[in-house]
């Protein structure tokens, strides 16, 4: 009796031997503008090539502006960057979607949209998020600039065997409670760090419940509560959501593939190393208040006046001065400047649907400057058509094209200094956003609303104006 | 790869948990594209005002620990972003091994792959070294990586490392070269496993 990860593992053993981290064969490389020039540089000096060009995809994300995108880049050493992987993609024979073409987006959106992301896939990127294709029933983890070049000359890494951890979440996700909630819910219980070592695979009615975008949101997260790679079984939803993507396959090899990926899922009765118990139904919407994911409280709560029993009192203490919080704060008491409603963790079409019925005929507050980035041109394409986009732009939003943007703000979208944020991203370290910049991490739904009120808010208490 | 064999030195301590690669390397020093030359802009906004003074509190700005080789951390050091720029710049600034109650996989990884020595101890005796490191004349460190031992003043410990990675450290061996040299297992998975699951070509 396997686990749904050990079958993809035995499945792509190239090598394995006594003392040796065993030889694993990677199906899909996705590369993107940052952690891509230094690898293909070590391929240059060793007179290396890609063993497999054609499953390699690059795109541009990180670095590149979500605004004037038709004027030259403002800044001189981003632009250097994409100019870099450019020539690296002509040298190398890998194809890139760059920012002229409508499937560039966030590598981790575009990959799941074009059907590259298959079941019992492995999937590698230089980006530690690249544990949101595992909501595939994929293998997919984040790696190092050092292991992309490994890829890149072998399309296999040597990797050991990670443990099993099965979260399993019980009964219904209940109104206004969302895949985010439910994964900053499991980062609160299990620590940053409780899933290092694992591979987690999430099960239960509330993940069989949730659509693939929520899946992708919690699977994305999954690196932030310390486990490289999150899984969930694919079904149904799975397939019915690959169908007909161009990359998909098709025909007969389509009824192969569906035929396979049902064999997939976790037999019953295998064993875990460790089991997590959730229970959806007592959620309610989260939102962090320190400088670490796992540091989060309902929105009925208050900010802690101690640290949680086992957390590190120094990391609370800093936290706390860092984001300018009391003690016994209530979080509905706190007000923010920015909304930031995009990167890979909630930009997808789903999220962009819950912050519009929550902004539809209202108004972002004065003291408030809020930004919606779609996770890809075609997610932009598609909420335009759908009305999305002027929900937005009548509400006081700014949309923009896609990128990363002020999830890592490594192009010109950033936080001012002191500057407080309701973000739909994945991580509020310090400085994450800007220098200084204050973090929540929060749901789409809770962004819009905190970015019409000026301050958290309970969104299931929302006045929905349809 | 720069081999590891033994490294004495001073020890420096960050005494926190959860420090992440974005503190490590903060991501507007990631659209270089060389891998070398980070070292200055490590932990920039630890190390530095906004308007590029020092930070005269943070403990790698104390001239007391200029020479410092080992980094001493709390748990899950290395947290956040795959980027490897965050061991780049550990080495870059002058540090050869880290040591910490835990790290985070990824950052464990990468450190490997390019000579830095992570190295994990018990909480308790991660805190001694970190308070021996913070007296007068601070803390030298001895690490062994043949006999897997750490000493100083106080401490004698041994720590654990996969038997593949410690070779590859001491002998300096980039896992690509090896991983060619199973080339025919590489064509033979090719040739007859990858039909077994995949079902469209890209």
């Amino acid at each position: 009796m396997r686990t749904l990860y050990d079958k993809i593992w035995e499945a792509h053993l190239v090598r394995q031997k006594e003392g040796e981290p065993a030889l694993l064969y990677i199906d899909l490389h996705l590369i993107h503008e940052v952690t891509s020039p230094q690898a293909f540089e070590g391929l240059r000096i060793n007179s290396r090539k890609l063993r497999r060009p054609e499953l390699t995809f690059a795109t541009v994300d990180h670095a590149i502006p979500t605004i004037g995108r038709d004027l030259p880049f403002n800044d001189p050493i981003a632009w250097k960057q994409v100019e870099t992987l450019r020539q690296n993609c002509r040298d190398f024979g890998v194809r890139l979607y760059d920012m002229d073409r409508k499937e560039q987006g966030i590598v981790h959106v575009f990959g799941p949209e074009q059907g590259l992301t298959q079941p019992g896939f492995t999937v590698v990127c230089g980006d530690s998020h690249t544990s949101t294709h595992g909501a595939f029933g994929a293998l997919a983890f984040g790696i190092g600039t050092s292991e992309v070049e490994h890829v890149f000359a072998t399309q296999t890494l040597p990797q050991t065997k990670a443990k099993n951890l099965l979260i399993n979440v019980k009964g219904e996700l209940p109104f206004g409670v969302t895949a985010k909630d439910l994964i900053l819910a499991i980062i609160n219980k299990i620590g940053t760090s409780g899933g290092t070592g694992y591979v987690i695979e999430y099960a239960g009615d509330a993940i069989k419940g949730l659509s693939m975008e929520g899946r992708m949101t919690v699977c994305n997260m999954t690196i932030e509560g310390g486990a490289r790679a999150g899984l969930i079984a694919p079904d149904e939803t799975t397939f019915t959501y690959l169908k007909g993507r161009k990359f998909a396959p098709e025909g007969d090899g389509w009824e192969k593939a569906v035929e396979y990926w049902r064999t997939l899922p976790t037999d019953k009765g295998a064993a875990f190393d460790r089991t997590v118990e959730i229970d959806a139904s007592s959620l309610a919407p989260f939102v962090t208040w320190g400088t670490s994911p796992e540091m989060s409280a309902m929105i009925t709560d208050r900010v802690p006046d101690a640290p949680p029993p086992g957390r590190d009192p120094h990391s609370f203490s800093k936290a706390l001065e860092y984001m300018g919080l009391e003690p016994s704060q209530p979080i509905q008491q706190i007000a923010i400047d920015r909304a930031f409603i995009g990167s890979c963790t909630n930009s997808r079409i789903e999220d962009l649907r819950e912050a519009a019925s929550v902004a539809k005929g209202h108004k972002v507050a004065g003291s408030v400057s809020a930004m919606v980035v779609p996770g890809s041109m075609k997610i932009k394409e598609q909420a335009e058509a759908e009305g999305l986009a002027e929900i937005f732009t009548n509400a006081g939003f700014e949309w923009r094209d896609a990128g990363c943007s002020m999830c890592l703000a490594m192009n010109e979208d950033v936080l001012s200094e002191g500057e407080r944020c309701a973000s739909t991203s994945n991580r509020n370290f310090e400085g994450r956003q800007g220098r200084g910049g204050r973090t929540h991490l929060v749901s789409p739904s809770m962004a819009a609303a905190a970015a019409i009120a000026g301050h958290f808010v309970d969104v299931r208490n929302w006045e929905f104006r349809n | 790869m720069r081999p590891f064999d033994r490294h004495t030195g001073k020890a420096v301590a960050i005494d926190l948990a959860n420090i992440d690669t974005d503190q490590i390397i903060p991501k507007q020093f990631l659209k270089r594209i060389e891998r070398t030359g980070y070292g200055q802009f490590l932990f920039n906004d630890w190390r530095f005002n906004s308007d590029g003074s020092i930070q005269e509190d943070f403990p790698l700005n104390d001239p007391a620990y200029s020479e410092a080789s080992i980094l001493i951390t709390g748990a899950n050091f290395g947290c956040g972003s795959s980027r490897e720029h965050a061991p780049w710049s550990i080495l870059d600034h002058g540090f050869r091994a880290v040591i910490a109650p835990s790290f985070a996989d990824i950052f464990h990884n990468n450190s490997l792959k390019n000579g830095l020595l992570p190295i994990t101890l018990p909480d308790d005796v991660v805190d001694r070294l970190i308070d021996s490191s913070k007296q007068p004349g601070g803390l030298e460190i001895s690490i062994d990586l043949e006999e897997q031992s750490v000493k100083g003043k106080d401490v004698d410990e041994k720590f654990e490392i996969s038997a593949f990675a410690k070779f590859s450290l001491l002998n300096g061996l980039d896992d690509i070269g090896l991983t060619l040299q199973h080339e025919v297992d590489i064509e033979r998975f090719e040739r007859n496993s990858v039909s077994l699951y995949r079902f469209s070509t890209f």
